[in-house]
């Protein structure tokens, strides 16, 4: 078997035995890189000259019998909202932030360097992270590797494709609205959004502060507890990262295969309403009649706020925040500044009218215009009140449930362009998984079937919030039942 | 009503830089003299990716200054982002708070030409400064320069009790001492840690429903120093009394609302800058970087309990208790250093008056002479109440104690004891030994003796400085004079 279809655990075990060196392992990721990302296009950078250089770093040190990390010579692809000071640029998939490097690397980047993992290049998404497609790229759309004419849905649609074609075993991507979930199921992987908090943001390009997390895409549950593990737990410098007291980072892999006994799984009615389709519903039915088999109880749940309110409120306190954070890319002090202005108030709409694509322009004026004065109390603030009455939907649903389940998103992949110029159809592909971010739980999603056309459905589960060692737990149940996981895309030469 | 009888309303934005060693939101230094762009970091150049952290320090000196102002220490006070595009505030929004700030309510009493008045506060805040623009002389672009980007700075508010250019500037005086006196800012004016924005309008009495009416506000921008603050008001006044005489239907706060004005220090004189139209919507958000800060109660107890006494009732406390002449109490109180040298001088001493004296003189003439403050000076509180003791006790007098022991303690170090022994300075007490002298400088002076015993009392002085000269300053005055009177009187 080739080591690109080895999950991480595995590659890292294989190298740690000198079965297999970290140098061969990044040569066989680059070398189904360089196969499939002519088609798949995950890719926004690649470092292969510093990922072999490194890779021969890890194997020196291995030789030396160093113990060199939990991801001791594991390739990994990084979301390009990610720092990373590595010399590749951190872009966004923007033209604003086209050449700019970071002089620092991410929270989490940092720990999967200091566990030796070897990042190979930055992936794909909507332009800083807005949108459902990885079609509001400025560069380029990624294709669904099970399906080239498909998106593998987004924001981070490249780490998902990349999982999913076998490039690399595990990547890192970000969640403000199901932006890890989404992509997750539309290419057959797991996702992980952790619990907001539970990860630090130091050196995530922020799109909307309190809803973005950043987690883990792997093959299966356990390599997604692996990636926790290392990138959960307290920073100093992100103040909404939660401290090891009030906190502490379990070992998410303890316990991993056990099943959880007298499981109570919750299913919103609204999850399984009109707009889902069939196929979707029947792998995800089948799912939870795996789960009954396996001893759980299924209960009905109500979420009165969360499917009516959830996108409208989701759209104001996004967009509200985005506008703030996106104020910085003004072509003064780094990125992108536009030629031929004749003052400074020129300079800044020259460089943001070149520098920005539609969608991120659109969420900047939908989240001024909530933030203005006489606006702010009739949305922001109202938003606001709205998103406690979610977060008390989950609170009382986790009272008489473990966790809730559904599917990830209402349909399989959908056709490159379809919805492209809809973005209220686009928005709704994210119904399921926007209110997981508004309550700040923890929430994933894993492959639970395919399509007769072939195409992956995911299961969403979410779980209260720091509670992410049940939520891998109750996944794992399934997965050890199934085999969906081992599922490839026939051009990664996967059986499908 | 005339416009000689619009009463000027005046309010007061007043911004300190915190004496912080680092910047309110990163690692970074706080230094006035670095070479530009030098004490910068990710965080305060806004990059991308970037989170802040909240400075502890700052907080802890915003909420000492609030409690001396006497403000209420909000339980909970958040930040939120001030958005507004300059190429000095490199994430185009400033991190200040807005609806919820840390301290609400307080009052400041100022001392003017028309008595005791007490300034009520609205509030006191924290938020960031902004870098520094440099427009360069003659060229189509500016230079900017972000070390002073997220300093720590504190805003504190005005209700509109000042009425007078005479306050205004009394007022930032009152709130520099009080600053200065608790360590919670150095307000040096030359590198800009302290700035006003003073808010001027005139009422002009009331309409039929009896409510207020005024002539617009003007809010004028970044003056750092007292002189402008009292300049700018005094332009502002006379500038809205000649608009409202001109206009007095139009020009009025209903119509025109707020702008906001820069001073010309050369022309003497403000300029607008932006009238109510042009204002910026600032789209305040709560900041969801940073958690809202929810003091302990505990806490501020403590720092309550670590509030010293403030100037103002010191002075008053230094009048009552040790008979000081008000000037003398506020040269003395003029910040905290000084106050509790003098303090611990007057009690140790026994002399509040002589220590006053000395402080008032020799001292402070030492210190500036050496151009050093109290802090370095070599003498300390005990060993100054040392001397008035030698002098009082009449181990030495007044003359030889300021014009030799004091010079050669701060030379020196040595105590006045040990400076007395060591140098033979000793009074002569002895009468026998004195009544030698005396006898002789009688005999060496006959003439003025006869003199004073004819009638010219005057000449009195001239047989005390003689006798003084023939001790060599040494002889206890008292005692010469109540022999010569005693030999000359008969």
């Amino acid at each position: 078997m080739h080591s690109t279809h080895l999950t991480a655990r595995a590659l890292r075990d294989a190298i740690a035995r000198r079965e297999l060196s970290a140098s061969e392992a990044v040569a066989a990721s680059l070398a189904a890189i360089e196969r499939l990302e002519p088609q798949v296009k995950a890719f926004l950078s690649l470092n292969p000259e510093g990922a072999r250089r490194r890779a021969a770093e890890i194997d020196k040190r291995l030789a030396a019998g160093e113990n060199v990390g939990a991801l001791a010579g594991v390739p990994i692809a990084v979301k390009d909202v990610l720092c990373t000071a590595d010399g590749q640029t951190t872009t966004c998939a923007s033209k604003i932030l086209g050449n700019w490097k970071a002089p620092y690397d991410a929270h989490v980047v940092e720990r999967v360097l200091a566990e030796g993992a070897i990042v190979v290049g930055k992936t794909n998404l909507d332009e800083f992270a807005m949108g459902s497609s990885t079609e509001n790229s400025a560069y380029f759309t990624t294709h669904n590797p099970w399906d080239l004419e498909r998106v593998p849905g987004g924001s981070s649609g490249g780490s998902a494709a990349a999982v999913a074609a076998r490039m690399v075993p595990i990547a890192l991507g970000s969640d403000t609205g199901g932006s890890i979930r989404q992509p997750a199921a539309l290419c057959g992987v797991v996702g992980v959004k952790p619990t907001y908090g539970r990860v630090s943001r130091y050196g995530l390009v922020a799109f909307a502060s309190s809803l973005d997390q950043i987690g883990p895409f792997a093959r299966d549950i356990p390599d997604a507890a692996l990636l926790m593990r290392v990138i959960a737990g307290h920073d100093p410098r992100d103040s909404t990262s939660v401290s090891a007291r009030d906190q502490p980072v379990p070992d998410y892999l303890a316990g991993l295969e056990e099943p959880l006994k007298g499981l109570r799984i919750g299913l919103p009615k609204e999850f399984f309403g009109a707009g889902v389709d069939p196929e979707v519903q029947a792998a995800v039915r089948e799912a939870l009649r795996i789960y009954e088999r396996l001893g759980a109880t299924l209960l009905e749940v109500d979420l009165p706020h969360s499917t009516d309110y959830a996108i409208a409120t989701y759209y104001i306190v996004a967009t509200s925040e985005a506008s703030s954070n996106l104020a910085r890319y003004d072509g003064v002090h780094y990125g992108l500044r536009a030629a031929g202005y004749e003052d400074m108030i020129d300079m800044y709409m020259r460089t943001r009218s070149e520098g920005f694509g539609d969608e991120v322009k659109r969420r900047i004026m939908l989240g001024n215009y909530a933030l203005s004065s006489g606006y702010y109390d009739a949305y922001y603030k109202k938003a606001l009140k709205v998103r406690r009455l979610i977060r008390g939907d989950f609170e009382q649903a986790f009272a008489r449930v473990n966790c809730l389940m559904g599917p990830t998103t209402p349909t399989p992949a959908f056709k490159i362009g379809e919805k492209a110029a809809d973005p209220l159809a686009m928005y709704l592909s994210d119904i399921y998984t926007v209110s997981c971010n508004l309550a700040g739980i923890a929430g994933a999603s894993l492959p639970c079937g395919l399509t007769k056309a072939g195409l992956p459905v995911g299961l969403q589960i979410l779980t209260d919030v720091f509670t992410e060692d049940k939520l891998l737990r109750i996944a794992r149940m399934f997965e050890r039942e199934t085999d969906w996981a081992m599922r490839a895309p026939a051009l990664a030469g996967g059986r499908s | 009503m005339s416009p000689a009888d619009f009463v000027p309303t005046i309010g007061l934005e007043v911004h300190m830089h915190l004496a912080t060693r680092t910047k309110m939101f990163c690692a970074c230094k706080v230094e006035y003299d670095a070479r530009p762009n030098s004490r910068v970091c990710p965080v305060c150049l806004g990059m991308p990716g970037v989170l802040p952290v909240m400075n502890e320090k700052a907080v802890e000196l915003a909420v000492r200054m609030a409690l001396a102002l006497g403000s209420q220490i909000s339980d909970y006070a958040k930040w939120d982002r001030k958005h507004y595009y300059y190429p000095d505030l490199p994430k185009n929004y400033q991190i200040s708070q807005y609806d919820q700030p840390l301290g609400v309510g307080g009052k400041l009493d100022i001392e003017t030409s028309q008595g005791t008045r007490t300034i009520r506060i609205i509030r006191v805040h924290l938020e960031e400064d902004a870098g520094k623009l440099m427009h360069a002389e003659g060229g189509n672009y500016s230079i900017v320069d972000l070390n002073r980007t997220g300093t720590p700075l504190l805003e504190v508010v005005s209700e509109p009790d000042v009425h007078t250019a005479e306050e205004a500037r009394a007022y930032g005086e009152a709130l520099r001492q009080l600053a200065v006196y608790l360590g919670v800012s150095g307000c040096n004016m030359q590198l800009g840690q302290m700035r006003f924005e003073p808010n001027i309008s005139l009422c002009l009495g009331t309409d039929d429903q009896g409510k207020p009416r005024y002539t617009p506000i003007s809010e004028i921008k970044n003056l750092n120093s007292f002189r402008s603050v009292e300049r700018a008001v005094l332009f502002e006044i006379a500038r809205h009394r000649q608009e409202v005489q001109a206009d007095p239907r139009g020009y009025t706060l209903e119509k025109l609302g707020k702008e906001t004005r820069g001073w010309d220090d050369d022309a003497g004189t403000t300029f607008l800058q932006r009238s109510k139209e042009e204002a910026h919507d600032y789209r305040y958000l709560p900041d969801p970087d940073l958690v809202p800060f929810v003091p302990d109660r505990k806490w501020v107890e403590e720092m309550r309990a670590t509030v010293p006494e403030l100037p103002e009732k010191r002075r008053r406390r230094f009048i009552a208790d040790y008979g000081l002449p008000e000037y003398d109490a506020g040269v003395l109180t003029v910040d905290r250093t000084t106050a509790d040298y003098y303090e611990e001088a007057a009690r140790a001493s026994g002399d509040p008056k002589a220590a006053s004296n000395w402080m008032m003189g020799d001292l402070l003439r030492a210190l500036n002479e050496r151009k050093i403050g109290l802090a370095e000076f070599p003498v300390k509180p005990a060993a100054l109440a040392e001397l008035i003791a030698l002098t009082k006790q009449g181990t030495i007098n007044r003359n030889t104690a300021a014009e030799t022991v004091f010079p050669k303690m701060i030379e020196t170090g040595k105590s006045p004891a040990q400076i007395v022994k060591e140098d033979g300075l000793a009074q002569v007490a002895d009468t026998g030994a004195l009544e030698a002298i005396v006898d002789q400088v009688l005999a060496a002076n006959a003439k003025i003796a006869a003199d004073y015993r004819g009638g010219k009392k005057a000449a009195f002085g001239r047989l005390m400085g003689e006798t003084m000269k023939a001790s060599g300053g040494k002889a206890n005055p008292q005692i010469v004079k109540d022999l010569l009177t005693k030999k000359l009187g008969g």
